[in-house]
């Protein structure tokens, strides 16, 4: 990680926002590193997540919305656990996706993927359809291997349903999905 | 056991499928124990973690639909088996407790969520609300012989301020299930650590690598099975099992089980209503073994 110059790259706004958005008082890091040594996700990282706080901090917008890190993250609430100074980092990833999500940026396409072909699936069955969902990432992605292996050994067990289960509500759920764009749009 | 046990029951998306065992243990062992379990009428989809990684808003809404059907049924707890579902009901109504959050959210649904309804694990009642003295006077056949080890998953627990159950990092209440219905429990160090959650799809690296880890552990110790509480843990570590043997050059070959399965055979019931003969890794043995003298 090179030098950040913070006197030409400071975005005041992004700081305010992200602390706006999730509620949390970004000084009250103090880079202990705390959360980046519980965090099971460093690995596959590529910004670990106590330097995603410091960036924060330092207003780094671009570096932070564009890194892989926050669509690795799983939300297994490790960080937010073991902070010291009782930040919710968890809750501080899941704004930074959120506001990545607006600008646009998806550096780890196949899990954005998975995740819009999930909620598809709940915005037109009511419920996940674990099949269809599958489907629909095969689709959206070309990675028709996707676990191919497994199918001899769960189609046996009569646990995966060809069909959704339809909800009586199915409409409820899709008008959820419907303000909740117009209302992002306003 | 009284009327006070009865709940409004949320199966969860999976549990109509890749975790029907799951599903249907949990069912015929609160049925066993005499917990009444409702189901909600039309219970939706929470939403899951893409929901949360996309907005609050609309994570709360999939989940808020749930608990307002709850509120109509006139109870006041939700329980469900699914870590996943719980930590989405749960924060849904954390998050709505803001005003400027209800009316966010209240606006997105057809019928606004007034709050008030409680959502537990099932974990949860049958620790606090059932209890291990009942769950030990229960027990029929021990769990006598059987070496396990109790993995809870993530987020079961945790944050503790929203989950408000056992203890975050060190958690005990399946260990002490398993204790009370005979089985020897070995302590895990890993009961808390992340299993690569919904990553196999997407990124299977990253779940060959940390579910492959909580099996590496699992064999040190010893155990003759791991017990899981979460549908996509015990996927990632039954399902995936194979895969994460030829990524990692492993030879594990560790059935991993429901702790509601586990309880089923306890209570008497059989294997067939715990639906053993859904899990990947073969649990055979091991249940052959349940109640034979110990190993020397």
């Amino acid at each position: 990680m090179g030098i950040v110059n913070i006197t030409k790259t400071y975005d005041a706004d992004f700081v305010k926002q992200v602390e706006k958005e999730s509620g949390q008082d970004l000084s009250l890091c103090y880079q202990c590193g705390n959360c980046t040594a519980g965090c099971p996700y460093t690995f596959a990282y590529d910004i670990p997540v106590s330097r995603i706080m410091r960036m924060v901090q330092a207003g780094q917008k671009d570096t932070v919305l564009k890194c892989k890190s926050i669509w690795l993250c799983a939300t297994c609430e490790s960080c937010t656990t073991r902070c010291p100074n009782n930040i919710d980092v968890a809750h501080i990833m899941d704004v930074l996706r959120h506001m990545a999500r607006r600008e646009g940026y998806a550096p780890v396409p196949t899990v954005k993927k998975f995740w819009d072909s999930f909620l598809d699936s709940v915005e037109n069955n009511g419920r996940v359809f674990e099949v269809g969902l599958l489907a629909a990432y095969v689709a959206k992605t070309g990675r028709f291997w996707t676990d191919l292996d497994l199918g001899p050994k769960v189609l046996p067990k009569g646990k995966m349903h060809f069909k959704p289960h339809e909800i009586q509500g199915k409409d409820e759920i899709k008008k959820i999905f419907k303000r909740f764009q117009e209302e992002s749009r306003k | 056991m009284s009327d006070s046990l009865t709940y409004a029951y949320y199966p969860g998306c999976s549990g109509t499928g890749t975790s029907m065992e799951y599903d249907m243990s949990t069912r015929a062992v609160c049925e066993k124990l005499g917990i009444r379990l409702t189901d909600i009428p039309d219970w939706s989809c929470c939403g899951s973690t893409p929901a949360h990684t996309v907005d609050h808003s609309l994570s709360s809404a999939l989940s808020a639909r749930n608990l307002q059907l709850v509120e109509k049924m006139d109870l006041d707890t939700a329980v469900t088996p699914c870590p996943s579902c719980l930590t989405n009901l749960k924060s849904a109504e954390h998050r709505m407790k803001k005003d400027e959050m209800r009316e966010k959210v209240n606006k997105l649904l057809d019928n606004p969520y007034n709050g008030g309804v409680s959502t537990k694990s099932v974990l949860q009642i049958l620790v606090e609300d059932l209890g291990l003295k009942a769950l030990k006077e229960s027990t029929i056949k021990p769990l006598k012989g059987l070496k396990v080890a109790a993995y809870y998953g993530c987020i079961m627990n945790r944050p503790p301020e929203v989950m408000n159950f056992d203890d975050p990092e060190h958690p005990m209440a399946m260990d002490n299930i398993l204790k009370a219905m005979g089985a020897t429990v070995l302590p895990y160090p890993l009961k808390v650590e992340c299993c690569g959650a919904s990553f196999g799809i997407p990124r299977k690296d990253v779940v060959m690598r940390l579910s492959g880890k909580l099996l590496d552990v699992a064999d040190d110790i010893g155990v003759d099975a791991l017990v899981t509480a979460c549908p996509l843990c015990q996927m990632n570590l039954d399902l995936r099992q194979t895969q994460i043997n030829s990524a990692t050059g492993a030879k594990h070959n560790i059935p991993i089980f429901y702790y509601t399965q586990l309880m089923g055979i306890a209570l008497g019931m059989n294997e067939k209503e715990m639906g053993m003969d859904k899990l990947c890794v073969s649990p055979r043995k091991v249940l052959d073994a349940i109640g034979k003298e110990e190993k020397k």
